[in-house]
């Protein structure tokens, strides 16, 4: 599908059936929705609300060709790229972050002409997702003008029909599959999040399959006694499964906080071993734990607790210093 | 305390706060921006708003607390709205932020930066990890104060990827690709602080720190770099902007 074609992105949701009941299934359930060869929108951004429990899920599931996209990708690029999983990367950024310097892998398959990585500035990806979200080709904007990333991605200029001023347009983008992690959501798909939303409100809503992980599944009432909170609808939504910790090692606002030490051990490895240490690491992280319970079991309650703990004094009333 | 005690990225944080005036709006990366931002509040500007892309608008800052990234949790810390990567910067695009910091792997005669890749796009000899949000704050703030450490393989002819626009080629090329708005008022680097010509649009030395001569900027630069008759000095960093930099980040982390 043309990215920026709206008729049949509207099309394929319109051919959906209508399925008014119970999205709620398990992570691998989840993740066989994926295709090989789809287009896959990652929620969050950096380290922050990463749906990590399903990425694992697809990982562990195999699938090839995929095209990836989100904001600011971290180190989940990585494991896409060196499991043989990625054919192309969207975003506007890559690496784990600034402490951690330019990405060993990114360099190695990109200067290598292994996996394409299409970028586009933070604003302009984002208003990729939002034309997508709101049904039409593309969205004007001011930003990227005159800059080498217009032929990137082959965003166009037009005069604008009003003023005659120069635009830039943004092509919809329209992901076969977004993934996404959230605070709550109940079994039919209603999602809330806290703290940053992010893009996923938009990713949700631009791609065909929509599938969530949820740090805690709550009941219906519960959702509406707190309507203003819910960000995705359950009709956006096609699974939902409970995954607490969804995104560990990466951070879930106010829950727990990222874990820094395990990016160092990874970057570390990565230092003295390239590559191999990130085949090692999904062997190890990825493929081997058998569910997402036994992945957590491999940093143990303490550390998880203390993550706990971390965050809660990270976003804790927020007393004046 | 004397110049000398400064580290590169101190001077950088201190001049750069220097440029920040009172009641403005300031988009802030993390690292050495926000540190400049909040040092700007701490002193002369009490009433700087800070954004951060991530999706933050008016945070504070808690000392020892500096957040790696700009959209975790620390960097939400005491804020006053928290919204999505897209309206947040639509605000810019909207024309609501005064300031943005930037900064580059290279930078060329006309305040172009490249923070994508050095040689080309598709086969670069190294890639860098990308605009992020650098291209949207030079596109759209009203202003944008570029720091970057002054070296000559940084401070080259042309480009090799133009991934934030600054003057294009010069004269009046910014304006006619569109960036009605929006402009590079200040490179600020470990040498010195410089601006560009009114109409060539090309890059002049204005200022150069204490105890550095025009003549050492010249030797860092790879391009022919206008040095008027009249060049400033600066104001060394004061004891009170170092110990609130040292303050805020006890660990070192970005000051170096």
């Amino acid at each position: 599908m043309n990215a920026a074609d709206f008729v049949e992105a509207r099309r394929r949701l319109e051919a959906k059936p209508r399925v008014a009941g119970e999205k709620l299934t398990t992570l691998e359930a989840a993740a066989r929705r994926v295709k090989d060869g789809d287009h896959i929108a990652i929620g969050g951004c950096l380290y922050s609300r990463t749906p990590m429990a399903l990425v694992r899920e697809v990982l562990r599931l195999r699938r090839r060709r995929l095209t990836l996209s989100r904001n600011l990708m971290c180190y989940e690029g990585e494991l896409f790229m060196v499991a043989g999983a990625a054919e192309k990367i969207l975003t506007s950024w890559m690496s784990i972050g600034l402490p951690w310097g330019v990405s060993k892998i990114l360099r190695e398959y990109v200067e290598g002409g292994r996996v394409p990585v299409e970028e586009w500035s933070h604003l302009a990806l984002g208003l990729r997702y939002r034309a997508a979200a709101m049904g039409v080709p593309f969205l004007p904007t001011l930003t990227m003008l005159g800059s080498d990333l217009m032929p990137v991605g082959q965003a166009k200029t037009m005069p604008c029909p009003f003023t005659g001023e120069t635009l830039c347009l943004v092509p919809a983008l329209f992901p076969d599959v977004a993934i996404l992690h959230v605070h709550r959501a109940d079994r039919f798909g209603n999602c809330q999040i806290d703290g940053y939303p992010h893009m996923d409100a938009d990713i949700a809503r631009a791609a065909t399959t929509v599938l969530v992980s949820a740090e805690e599944i709550i009941s219906e009432e519960e959702i509406r006694r707190h309507p203003d909170r819910t960000v995705i609808p359950g009709f956006v939504v096609d699974a939902v499964a409970e995954a607490p910790f969804g995104s560990y090692p990466h951070e879930c606002y106010g829950l727990y906080e990222a874990d820094f030490d395990h990016f160092d051990v990874y970057a570390g490895a990565i230092e003295a071993r390239g590559s191999t240490a990130v085949t090692e690491y999904l062997d190890r992280f990825v493929f081997a734990p058998p569910t997402h319970a036994d992945y957590l079991a491999l940093f143990g309650e303490d550390a998880l607790a203390r993550q706990r703990a971390r965050a809660r004094e990270l976003t804790r009333s927020h007393e004046p210093a | 305390m004397s110049r000398r005690d400064a580290t590169p990225a101190e001077l950088l944080a201190v001049m750069g706060a220097r440029l920040l005036k009172d009641g403005g709006r300031v988009f802030a990366g993390v690292g050495v921006p926000l540190l400049a931002s909040v040092l700007a509040q701490r002193t002369r500007a009490p009433g700087l708003t800070l954004v951060i892309e991530g999706g933050i608008i008016g945070r504070q800052m808690k000392p020892g607390q500096l957040p790696i990234s700009t959209n975790e949790m620390r960097t939400a810390y005491r804020g006053t709205m928290l919204l999505g990567i897209t309206d947040t910067f639509l605000f810019a695009q909207r024309g609501f932020l005064d300031y943005g910091f930037i900064g580059g792997a290279q930078i060329d005669r006309h305040g172009n930066l490249n923070s994508t890749a050095i040689g080309p796009y598709d086969r670069p000899r190294v890639r860098l990890p990308g605009s992020g949000g650098a291209n949207d704050i030079i596109s759209l703030c009203r202003e944008v104060i570029v720091l970057m450490p002054h070296e000559r393989r940084r401070f080259v002819e042309r480009v090799d990827f133009v991934t934030s626009p600054g003057y294009l080629d010069g004269g009046d090329s910014r304006l006619k690709a569109g960036l009605r708005f929006g402009r590079v008022s200040a490179v600020v680097t470990t040498l010195g602080i410089l601006g560009f010509d009114e109409s060539t649009k090309a890059m002049r030395l204005e200022a150069v720190h204490p105890g550095v001569t025009p003549e050492d900027v010249l030797k860092q630069t790879g391009f022919d770099l206008i040095v008027p008759e009249r060049v400033e000095t600066t104001e060394p960093p004061t004891v009170q902007e170092l110990e609130i930099l040292r303050t805020l980040d006890p660990e070192r982390r970005f000051l170096g």
